[in-house]
């Protein structure tokens, strides 16, 4: 298999291309990088191949290899997604970017095991799981809270399930509800919240799943832009607080290279992996960054990659 | 909490409040109306077996609830429409809900209970008296079988409405079976089986009293048709009154559940 070395946050712009794989490569190369147009990509640091130091000697903590699922409705066929190949390495933060309808929300469905997919394997630590469901903090595009439920009896949902006792689970979540600024509202019902509020309290019960890896479904998508903001860089404290592993679902450009380590781009029906993309801007985050001259150019790439006119 | 308050009151701004003395009209009403009934069997002359003056009836109330006839025929009626109710309600929920999860089991009962529907309960009221006897067990049935549809009716639409995005989510957590029955779909579908119960709760009150009238020794029912058969109009006045307050009572009861059950809903 042809392999593309590139140089660190330069995914795009390959410093080596060899068609032969060094034999120490070949031992990770099973287990990172990703498939574009038939080549292996794999991220070094440029020069040297210490792979431990960028992080891709460890197992990833998701991987699809060569994932398609096809749907049949109505007499309709819908290919959702065709050969999706995507590794998350343990504490990344992976942005997914598409047009309406590529599959993104296909993608976490297959992932958590809603749905199989037609071919193509799932791996979680590097090991196919049948059984994937409970293994994810997984967030769906609607916040799906239950309406008969207070606020707080809806963050315990997944404490709930696994069996801890009610009055356990609250005491538990009620700890955290200043930290999702939803502490005056523990006993709402989510009927009477904002839209913000609403998505706070989803997420609070995804991170309350108390997984390692998470799957935000367009969290801010039904947000306004100042909404939508205050609650990106809250997110990002919170990750930067407990490293979980995020795969991140957006329509928007500028939060996928805001909030990621990467930006997997989809193409249009049927989705595929058009373009991977290591965002070139230092942690932790800020605003201000929006304004550095990568910032600007790397939009233009993704908004390029996503077929629009720049 | 009171911005949502404040939002209700303000629900219909176009229509004043009503002055306090209107919450009497109701009564007004019905004390003009039983005036209006005592001059007319006093100034006409209508016999008391056709029709009785309120007085009559009144006094006749007074009788029976000393005797303690009235309760005893009352406590009977009641304990077939609760039992009824019960019965029809368990029977119904069950095979409603078997009904909404699997399909091969609605295809080989569908035809079934649709055409139980056209028999009128009227006609096999008697039929199940020859059957199961003319004590409470008949009424029972009687009762049961009326409340069934509508309850069944609203069980497969309720757990039939549970949003499949819900099912996904407590898919996605792990849930059990059972825990997406308890904490999905019964709560999910509450609201569309209590307002079948309304419905199952008063005709339940129905179905016992067709099932006295076919032929029974005790309840409102039978002390109904006995007052009929000894031109007692006054008795069968107070026989229909004590079964409107059960209907009543019954139906008050379900909306306080409801009530209750649905607080989130307000
Ligand atoms: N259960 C299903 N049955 C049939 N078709 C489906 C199903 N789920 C998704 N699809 C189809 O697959 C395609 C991808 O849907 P998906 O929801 O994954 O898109 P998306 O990228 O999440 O879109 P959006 O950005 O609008 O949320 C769509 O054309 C959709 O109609
Ligand atoms: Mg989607």
């Amino acid at each position: 298999m042809p392999i593309r070395l590139c140089g660190k946050n330069k995914t795009t712009t390959p410093k080596r291309e060899t068609t032969e794989c060094p034999d120490n490569l070949c031992v990770y190369m099973a287990q990172a990088g990703y498939l574009l147009d038939g080549l292996f990509y794999v991220t070094i640091s440029a020069g040297d191949i210490n792979l431990e130091s960028i992080g891709i000697m460890s197992t990833p903590k998701l991987e699809l290899r060569n994932v398609s699922k096809t749907f049949h409705a109505n007499g309709m066929v819908v290919r959702a997604l065709e050969n999706i190949s995507l590794a998350v390495t343990p504490g990344e933060f992976l942005t997914v970017i598409g047009p309406s309808g590529s599959g993104k929300s296909t993608l976490f469905n297959l992932i958590t095991g809603l749905l199989e997919p037609d071919s193509g394997e799932i791996l979680l630590d590097g090991v196919v799981d049948v059984v994937r469901a409970g293994h994810f903090g997984y967030m769906p595009q609607r916040d799906l809270l239950l309406p008969w439920r207070s606020v707080l009896d809806n963050v315990i949902i997944p404490l709930e399930l696994r069996g801890i006792p009610r009055t356990d689970a609250r005491t538990r979540a009620r700890q955290m509800l200043p930290m999702f600024g939803l502490e005056d509202f523990a006993d709402s019902y989510p009927a009477s919240l904002s839209g913000g509020m609403r998505q706070r309290a989803a997420l609070l019960r995804t991170i309350l799943t108390e997984r390692d890896t998470l799957l935000l479904d367009e969290p801010f998508g039904a947000l306004d832009a100042l909404t939508r903001r205050e609650l990106q860089d809250w997110l990002l404290g919170l990750w930067e607080q407990f490293r979980q592993t995020v795969v991140f679902i957006t329509h928007d450009v500028e939060e996928a290279l805001y909030l990621g380590d990467r930006v997997a781009v989809l193409s249009p029906r049927p989705g595929r992996v058009a373009n991977m993309l290591a965002v070139d801007l230092p942690r932790p985050r800020r605003r201000g960054m929006i304004a550095l001259p990568q910032f600007g150019r790397q939009m233009s790439e993704l908004l390029e990659s996503l077929g629009v006119e720049v | 909490m009171d911005i949502s308050l404040a939002h209700k009151q303000q629900k219909h701004p176009l229509m004043p409040a009503a002055p306090r003395w209107q919450v009497w009209l109701p009564i007004l009403m019905l004390v003009a109306f039983l005036i209006g009934w005592e001059a007319l069997v006093r100034l006409s002359n209508i016999p008391a077996f056709i029709l009785p003056s309120p007085g009559a009836v009144g006094a006749k109330l007074a009788n029976v609830v000393l005797n303690g006839t009235l309760l005893h025929h009352s406590i009977v009626t009641l304990a077939e429409v609760v039992g009824g109710l019960a019965l029809g309600l368990t029977v119904a929920t069950v095979l409603g809900y078997l009904l909404a999860k699997s399909v091969t089991v609605e295809r080989a009962l569908a035809p079934y209970l649709v055409a139980s529907q056209a028999i009128p309960i009227v006609a096999i009221a008697p039929l199940l008296v020859i059957w199961f006897g003319s004590g409470m067990f008949s009424k029972v049935l009687i009762s049961a079988l009326i409340v069934f549809f509508p309850i069944l009716i609203n069980t497969i639409a309720g757990i039939r409405g549970v949003p499949a995005d819900l099912h996904d989510l407590m898919r996605s957590l792990r849930a059990t079976r059972w825990q997406i029955f308890s904490k999905l779909e019964v709560p999910a579908s509450l609201p569309v089986l209590l307002a079948g119960l309304k419905i199952g709760a008063t005709l339940s009150v129905i179905g016992a009293v067709v099932g006295e009238f076919a032929g029974a020794n005790a309840g409102l029912g039978s002390m109904i048709s006995l007052a009929d058969g000894q031109y007692d109009t006054a008795r069968m006045f107070v026989g229909v009154l004590a079964l409107v307050t059960m209907a009543l009572a019954l139906y008050g009861t379900v909306t306080w559940i409801e009530r209750r059950a649905l607080r989130w809903q307000k």
